[in-house]
């Protein structure tokens, strides 16, 4: 069985408040992966449409947005991981090819965020996590990651200021993608200026600037198997190793607060798939929904020991010139966060730098490169690592 | 035709319930007794906090009670500025898991208790609560 290429990829921009419907919005992405691919819309055996549900009026989004891309009658389906939903997508496309079901298969991630208030949408996020037991104690996302920060800031002195680097590091690359939400400078004396928006706090120990922009927002890439990806595309990108992780909702479930446990079985499967490991990657897109999240990606991928993200951040090795950038496109944090729309822009993201396309933001000739994809609190890891 | 009793009593758990019917509604009845109790199975042995009704382990549901007691250790916690929809009136406040060995307890720090005092590995029990609003939750409290 040969291999798995993305043959094209694309992403709207993302934005607050997109002035469309959820089909229009889907429509965006695609339309920029079609044209990046050069191939027809009937070149596409099947469809996989990926968001998080509740933001939408839409019942059953899939078909309705499959008819609207013109990806009818070729079946389609939905799935949804949360904040995951492209990445996982991406493992079931790869297994349809893989399968020899279908040759050229789309994976659509979309997420309208604007059409609720923020307070309502973070009691949806909170959602996210454990209902019945968890969710009365009023919980929100930004909290559960606030609780990861404080134990890690307890276990290895981790500081507010080590934090505070890696938001100035996504907004030092958000400012020259024209793609993201985000494109203010901020700096470190923000953080500790109480005028400053950026150091009001959100969930102690969490300030707003170590969280993400909600963004409305699509991404599209596109997979195929590796006779048609030689044959469709000049510069396809392989799918080397492809890792997926899923750990308790509750907290009370969990025995690691100072990373993420679905990281770390991500990470190990996707490294032993594709043969490599954390010093063979060359650029990487992390999850970076808070700025906690980035900090731990980093040891639970292995680019840091554990405890140590603190040093790597400091010391720069993860801005665009040191020896692992990590989200050179601003990341979650800058870029943005579409839920349904976030993996697959990740992934786009990697393969523009793979194929040497990223303008202002490439890395210097990258021949491997790795997304990490988190859904929920940790409740799903996903780790995708890409080769050209 | 009479109409069915509907046993919802979880609906009382938390500021805001998002669950109304569960098999460990009893837990409900344990807190407004004031307990907090978690569910141990009883073919397995194993200890469940929060309560399950079924055993992944041994997929036996031959669950009984057991209560909460003593103290463990926190793990770690936040305390939020800003709450989910319903929640408003209880800001602000900190929510926490806490660890006893061979389970974890997921709750709210109790008012009493200033943010500044809380430090990761500190002893704290679980305690039933009635909510402003008449629900029903645990907190932590000092020993």
């Amino acid at each position: 069985m040969g291999r798995v290429g993305i043959i094209g990829v694309g992403q709207s921009k993302f934005v607050r408040g997109y002035p469309g419907s959820i089909r229009e919005l889907a429509f965006e992405g695609f339309k920029e992966a079609i044209e990046d691919a050069k191939i027809a819309t009937k070149d596409i055996d099947a469809s996989i449409i990926a968001s998080a549900p509740e933001y939408d009026k839409q019942r059953s989004p899939a078909g309705v947005i499959a008819e609207y891309l013109g990806l009818i009658p070729q079946p389609t389906f939905y799935i949804e991981s949360v904040c995951s939903s492209s990445s996982s997508a991406l493992k079931v496309a790869y297994s349809m090819v893989k399968a020899g079901l279908h040759d050229v298969v789309a994976i659509v991630g979309f997420q309208k965020m604007s059409e609720i208030s923020s307070s309502e949408s973070q009691e949806r996020m909170g959602r996210g996590a454990d209902i019945q037991w968890e969710s009365p104690f009023g919980t929100m996302m930004p909290a559960y990651y606030a609780m990861y920060a404080q134990a890690h800031m307890a276990k290895y002195g981790t500081t507010l200021e080590d934090l505070a680097r890696i938001r100035v590091k996504a907004a030092t690359y958000g400012q020259i993608n024209e793609k993201a939400v985000y494109r203010k400078e901020v700096t470190m004396e923000m953080f500790t200026d109480p005028e400053s928006n950026m150091s009001a706090p959100v969930a102690k120990p969490l300030r707003v600037g170590d969280c993400c922009a909600n963004a409305d927002g699509s991404s599209c890439v596109i997979v195929a198997c590796e006779e048609k990806a030689k044959a469709m595309c000049e510069k396809p990108v392989w799918i080397l190793g492809i890792g997926a992780a899923s750990e308790a909702v509750n907290m009370a479930g969990r025995a690691l607060l100072t990373g993420l446990a679905v990281s770390i079985e991500a990470g190990k499967q996707a490294y032993t798939m594709a043969g490599l490991g954390p010093k063979d990657i060359d650029v990487a897109e992390v999850h970076d929904c808070f700025t906690i999240a980035e900090m731990m990606a980093y040891e639970n991928l292995g680019f840091a020991k554990p405890g140590e993200g603190k040093d790597l951040i400091a010391s720069k090795e993860t801005y665009k010139e040191g020896s692992i950038p990590v989200n050179i496109d601003g990341g979650l944090l800058s870029k943005g966060h579409p839920i349904g729309a976030t993996g697959g822009s990740q992934i786009r993201t990697i393969v523009i730098q793979l194929r040497g396309d990223a303008g202002e933001m490439q890395v210097k000739d990258p021949e491997i490169g790795l997304v990490h994809n988190i859904g929920g609190v940790g409740l799903y890891g996903n780790v995708t690592i890409l080769g050209r | 035709m009479a109409k069915k009793e509907v046993d919802d009593r979880f609906k009382k758990f938390g500021t805001v319930s998002f669950t109304a019917i569960s098999k460990t509604n009893d837990f409900i009845d344990y807190l407004e007794e004031g307990r907090v109790m978690g569910t141990r199975c009883k073919d397995c042995g194993a200890r469940f906090f929060p309560p399950r009704s079924d055993c992944s382990t041994c997929l036996q549901s031959n669950m009984e009670w057991f209560e909460v007691s003593g103290a463990g250790r926190l793990m770690s916690f936040s305390e939020l500025k800003y709450g989910p929809v319903g929640f408003e009136d209880d800001l602000p406040y900190t929510i926490a898991l806490v660890d006893y060995g061979d389970f974890k307890v997921f709750g709210r720090i109790a008012k009493e208790i200033p943010y500044e005092d809380l430090k990761v590995g500190m002893e704290l029990k679980s305690v039933s609560n009635t909510l402003p609003n008449s629900q029903l939750n645990y907190v932590f409290k000092r020993p």
